[in-house]
């Protein structure tokens, strides 16, 4: 059976042009960075092309950039970094109801240490509004962190207004832009970022590597000491096949960026619409408008989203659902919950988010299979008897 | 082979594409209904009594594969079985007739459990004790 893989928020396959151009840093030039002969110089100048390329495609200077294992990392070493070289300054944090968990569980983590944390509601769309923003700082806050798109709804945030703020208050402000580097254009001055993270399997990247912007000037501690490497912000040898992956991937990401977001804004309006067709009582998740052009998140109600991702599974489909029984706690994703919605409309949660290689086809797949997959759990569903 | 790569054994796959004995049943003589939208599980189980013995189960299931699983296979379990004997029927049963459930997913077991002394306490109670 062929497979449809709808889940590139979760993680995208690496390129075969990015793998190529890691392939030599494994065995032939394997050199430490660090070591000064020219087996290690070689290794260093790769890792130094693809600072270069990361740091274009952001509008940063390339002794902005540092590189870490990812997203998570790149995350924890913006919050606890500032958190821990400000508290003299302060120990106010302001984030939002709809962080990746690599933002909410630092800022859990944080608020357990002394720090005060601001979780900043959303609108019905997973909107925050800059004004809330800009009630919600005092004279004790030190950081904002905003994510750029959610990974979950795809809602854009209005980070440049935000940063604006952030910027006249003199408060460092980071985003999480795992969702939207290399996928739509991202420039660090417009953003009016300090921080900002990328992780490389985002976007068609390899896993284990990423990358924290960090405005000069921008004060903040390791998170990893050791060596002197990424000048001593952050120790350990580089994982230079990653980092040299990561290179290639933003470069290629780059040329591709517009074209490519429109290919996919048309495929998901086409698949959003064709739900709306073809399945009653279903609903639009996140911001119509302004979302990422990959994104689809849906709520079918009466019926729960693991099992509608088991059997679209059954059928080669791979997605994605915000539903408890995909976790270990039992509640429901915490960003649906942020954005209003009821349990029962969270946990018949699904998202789609489409990527390279999908096609039209892909798209009319999902919506042949969909509504039967539907129509089979709601004669299933007992909510359904009661909502008759 | 998406069931090789499955969180689930095989028998609960099993259950799950083919569940058995969905749907409601007209006048049931004990209801079952567990579980809340919260939780993200709602399971109704229907029985039919004849002379002290289940002759017929029906379940339906708002939740996830194994909260179907689990719903379909309790109804085979309960079928020709005396109403003192299927009181006996624990959630570790559930499980070991599924051939196992994944740790996140035995609430769903426990739930059946529940939903099935739910129906049978709601036949004792509204039907008058087998002579």
């Amino acid at each position: 059976m062929r497979r449809i893989y709808l889940d590139h928020a979760a993680t995208t396959p690496t390129r075969p042009e990015v793998v190529k151009s890691m392939l030599p840093y494994f065995a032939d030039s394997f050199g430490n960075p660090s070591s000064i002969h020219s087996q290690g110089q070689e290794a260093k100048g790769a890792v130094e092309e693809a600072r270069t390329k990361v740091a274009e495609l952001i509008g940063a200077r390339s002794e902005e950039i540092v590189f870490t294992s990812g997203g998570t990392e790149a995350d924890n070493f913006a919050l606890k970094g500032v958190a821990y070289a400000n508290e003299h300054k302060g120990n106010h944090i302001i984030t939002t109801s709809i962080e990746h968990h690599a933002v909410m569980e630092v800022c859990k983590f944080l608020g357990r240490r002394g720090f005060t944390i601001t979780y900043l509601p959303v609108d019905k769309y997973g909107l925050v509004n800059p004004d809330d923003v800009r009630k919600a700082i005092t004279d004790k806050t030190i950081l904002i962190s905003i994510i750029h798109a959610n990974n979950e709804v795809g809602t854009i945030e209005p980070i440049s207004e935000i940063g604006k703020i952030a910027k006249e208050a003199e408060v460092y402000f980071h985003t999480d832009a795992v969702q939207t580097v290399g996928h739509i254009p991202v420039n660090v001055d417009k953003l009016k970022a300090d921080l900002l993270s990328i992780s490389a399997h985002k976007l068609y990247g390899p896993k284990g590597a990423g990358a924290l912007y960090i405005r000069k000037g921008t004060k903040l501690v390791s998170l990893i000491h050791g060596g002197e490497q990424e000048k001593r912000r952050r120790a350990g040898t580089e994982n230079v096949p990653g980092i040299v992956g990561l290179g290639k991937a933003v470069e290629l990401a780059g040329q591709e960026i517009g074209k490519e977001a429109e290919r996919l804004a048309y495929l998901r309006d086409k698949l959003i619409e064709g739900f709306g067709e073809k399945i009653d009582h279903i609903r639009l998740n996140g911001h119509p408008t302004r979302r990422l052009p990959n994104n689809v998140n849906v709520s079918v109600d009466f019926v729960e989203g693991e099992s509608m991702l088991l059997n679209l599974d059954l059928e080669g489909i791979c997605a994605s659902t915000g539903s408890a029984c995909s976790s270990a706690s039992l509640e429901p994703s915490h960003v649906l919950l942020a954005l209003g919605l009821p349990p029962e409309q969270a946990h018949g949660s699904l998202r789609f988010t489409m990527g390279r290689e999908n096609t039209e086809a892909d798209v009319e797949r999902v919506l042949e299979v969909l509504p039967g997959i539907v129509a089979r759990l709601r004669a299933m569903s007992p909510l359904l008897k009661t909502q008759k | 082979m998406p069931d090789a790569w499955s969180q689930y054994s095989k028998k609960v796959m099993e259950h799950f594409k083919n569940p058995r004995n969905v749907g409601e049943m007209e006048n049931p003589d004990g209801v079952g209904h567990v579980g809340n939208p919260v939780c993200g599980d709602i399971m109704e189980l229907y029985i039919k009594v004849n002379d002290g013995i289940i002759v017929e189960a029906k379940f339906k299931t708002f939740g996830c594969g194994a909260a179907i699983a689990t719903s379909s296979i309790v109804t085979e379990m309960v079928k020709g079985k005396r109403i003192e004997e299927a009181l006996k029927i624990s959630n570790k049963a559930v499980v070991e007739a599924l051939d196992g459930l994944p740790p996140v997913k035995m609430h769903c077991s426990v739930l059946a459990e529940e939903a099935l002394k739910s129906a049978i306490e709601d036949y004792l109670n509204t039907s008058p004790l087998p002579p």
